[in-house]
């Protein structure tokens, strides 16, 4: 076990070994404690799976899932993995199966509640072969998910341990998912990017407040947001969960903000755009919040960029290999208005986003620079040691927070 | 084929000749000028375009915005030394309906739908290389006084994957 020749620094969550990032022990520890341990993922849309027989293929951690909308009308989801011998039963991104699913392998037959329903030759040919009378049916369906739904945020575990989902996310962190998801959604478009990065680096780098306005210049140099901007940090008590956020007007000094940001190289004050339209935006919410990111442990991101909504899944693809899935959405009742603005919006996020462009790159530059470090730390001292909520963004509280929830999980 | 459609072919093979030129050697400044001013521009994946999705990585609706795009990776946007080699082939010109503009698509002589494949190898500072994109290009090519240019071009990418980001456009 990793953890035998691993004692966690003194200074507890303000301090991170970087071998958490690269040890594939580790990695291999965390698939069971923390992608099948008592964590809720997210899985889907509700809305992406409208009639009985549509399902999708996701994964929990690496391990590969379906979820499907039954006959009953409610959201199953199982294991991808034929009770026979282990072939993935669905091959596709997507369909519909009105008939349930066949594994391609054998044609073990399941309904879309993962119940094995038949087996092909299950009474051999002429009297020879075929299965023992000992055989059953039911002992022999697809594992099952609990899954449980969320402001039409579906989510799955394998563990009989987690809590229940509501409670899992807590009331403060449930109420921001809520205020964003606020009616039927409708999917704008899908991308993914390959980030050559440990997971944890892009969870920490979306919980990380403090980087926003420094990194990515974008924001800074169109005062579109700065730390001096008004905004705190919501963090679950236990530190798993965060939302971020920012309000719309500039509350106080620019000129006192130009100053504080004079020093830092991401000013540019001679850069202004030819074309602003696409920054275009309105209070859709009403609250005059314009941002908010907000992570349910351990890899779901929910996200608001003015009128830019999107649903994110962080999923481990190895110890240095990351798949960022991003679904944008818009909402039924959209006018084409709305719609383009969200559309011109997402420009700012995604693969090519003028602010987002640089995450999908510092966990890259982070982990090339571990070789040799793995038993120095990295530090996480802004706003102090704990993970309370901070009405400042200039605070590493749910940093901290996120360890403070993967440790106990890792036995760490 | 007659020479003026010959003539035609080669001035269209010249615009994707030179486009790719211009992206490939950092020639960044002078790409919004392949575009007509209320151009339209739109990097997406086969299962957006194919589902009908209008979401773009990159969304233009102005060559200003193109403009804006390019000065925020030059003044603003944060992402290592890298270079394209664009190798396109395969130009395919919808003909033109000579027997009138149709209302629907637009279409004349002088803006024309032309589709083209691509791949582009992306080399980094540190000399790897990955094959970052293959797709092809759905475009339409107005003429205008100036020359053929891009009145609408999505890059239409066969993998919903990048590779950790997506500066330098396509």
């Amino acid at each position: 076990m990793a953890q035998q020749a691993f004692t966690w620094p003194k200074e507890g969550n303000a301090r991170v070994p970087y071998r958490v990032f690269a040890d594939p022990e580790i990695y291999r520890t965390e698939r069971d404690c923390v992608f099948l341990g008592p964590t809720w993922q997210y899985l889907a849309l509700a809305d992406e799976l409208p009639e009985p027989g549509d399902y999708k293929t996701t994964f929990l951690g690496e391990t590969p899932v379906i979820v499907t909308r039954g006959e009953d009308g409610q959201i199953h989801a199982m294991v991808n993995r034929c009770a026979h011998r282990g072939n993935l039963v669905c091959l596709k991104q997507r369909g519909h199966a009105k008939d349930g699913l066949t594994c391609v392998y054998h044609a073990w037959r399941y309904d879309l509640a993962g119940n094995l329903t038949s087996v092909a030759f299950r009474r051999g040919v002429g009297g020879k072969g075929g299965m023992p009378d000992s055989f059953r049916l039911e002992d022999h369906g697809l594992k099952r998910l609990r899954t449980d739904t969320f402001a039409g945020l579906v989510f799955g575990t394998l563990s009989p341990d987690a809590p229940p989902l509501s409670d899992y996310i807590g009331n403060d962190i449930g109420g921001r998912i809520g205020r964003v998801m606020r009616g039927k959604p409708k999917i704008l478009g899908t991308t993914s990017q390959i980030l050559h990065n440990n997971w944890k680096l892009y969870v920490e780098n979306v919980k990380d407040t403090y980087h926003a306005s420094l990194l990515h210049t974008f924001f800074t140099t169109f005062r579109i947001s700065r730390l001096t901007t008004a905004g705190g940090v919501a963090i679950a008590e236990s530190g798993a969960h965060h939302a971020s956020y920012t309000y719309g007007e500039q509350r106080g000094d620019n000129a006192a903000s130009d100053q504080l940001y004079s020093q830092i190289h991401s000013l540019h004050e001679d850069y202004g755009l030819k074309d602003p339209r696409f920054l275009d935006s309105v209070d859709e919410i009403g609250d005059g919040i314009t941002l908010q990111i907000l992570s349910v442990f351990p890899n779901f991101v929910l996200q608001q960029i003015h009128n830019s909504i999107a649903v994110r899944l962080v999923l481990p693809k190895g110890p240095d290999e990351t798949e960022l899935q991003w679904t944008y959405i818009g909402f039924e009742d959209d006018d084409s208005v709305m719609t383009e603005r969200r559309l011109q919006q997402a420009n700012l996020v995604g693969p090519a986003g003028y602010v987002s462009m640089e995450d999908g790159a510092v966990g890259g530059f982070i982990q090339r620079a571990i070789p040799g470090a793995e038993e120095e730390c990295s530090v996480i001292e802004m706003g102090g040691h704990e993970h309370a909520p901070q009405p400042t963004r200039a605070t590493e509280a749910s940093v901290r927070g996120f360890w403070n929830a993967w440790r106990p999980l890792m036995g760490l | 084929m007659d020479l003026a459609e010959i003539a035609r072919r080669l001035e269209l093979e010249t615009l994707y000749t030179d486009y790719a030129a211009c992206l490939d050697s950092d020639a960044l400044e002078r790409w919004p000028e392949f575009f007509t001013e209320d151009c339209r521009y739109r990097v997406t994946s086969a299962e957006n375009y194919e589902a009908g999705l209008p979401l773009g990585l990159i969304y233009a609706t102005s060559q200003n915005m193109l403009r804006d795009r390019i000065n925020a990776l030059r003044e603003a946007n944060i992402y290592e030394p890298q270079r394209y080699r664009h190798l396109i082939s395969g130009i395919r010109i919808e003909p033109p309906r000579t027997a009138g503009v149709s209302p629907a698509s637009g279409d004349s002589p002088d803006l024309l739908k032309v589709t083209a494949n691509f791949l582009v190898v992306r080399t980094m500072q540190d000399g790897g290389m990955c094959l970052f994109a293959a797709g092809r290009y759905v475009d339409r090519v107005a003429r205008t006084e100036a020359g053929w240019k891009f009145a609408r071009k999505d890059v239409v990418l066969d993998s919903r994957q990048i590779d950790t980001l997506l500066a330098i456009p396509l």
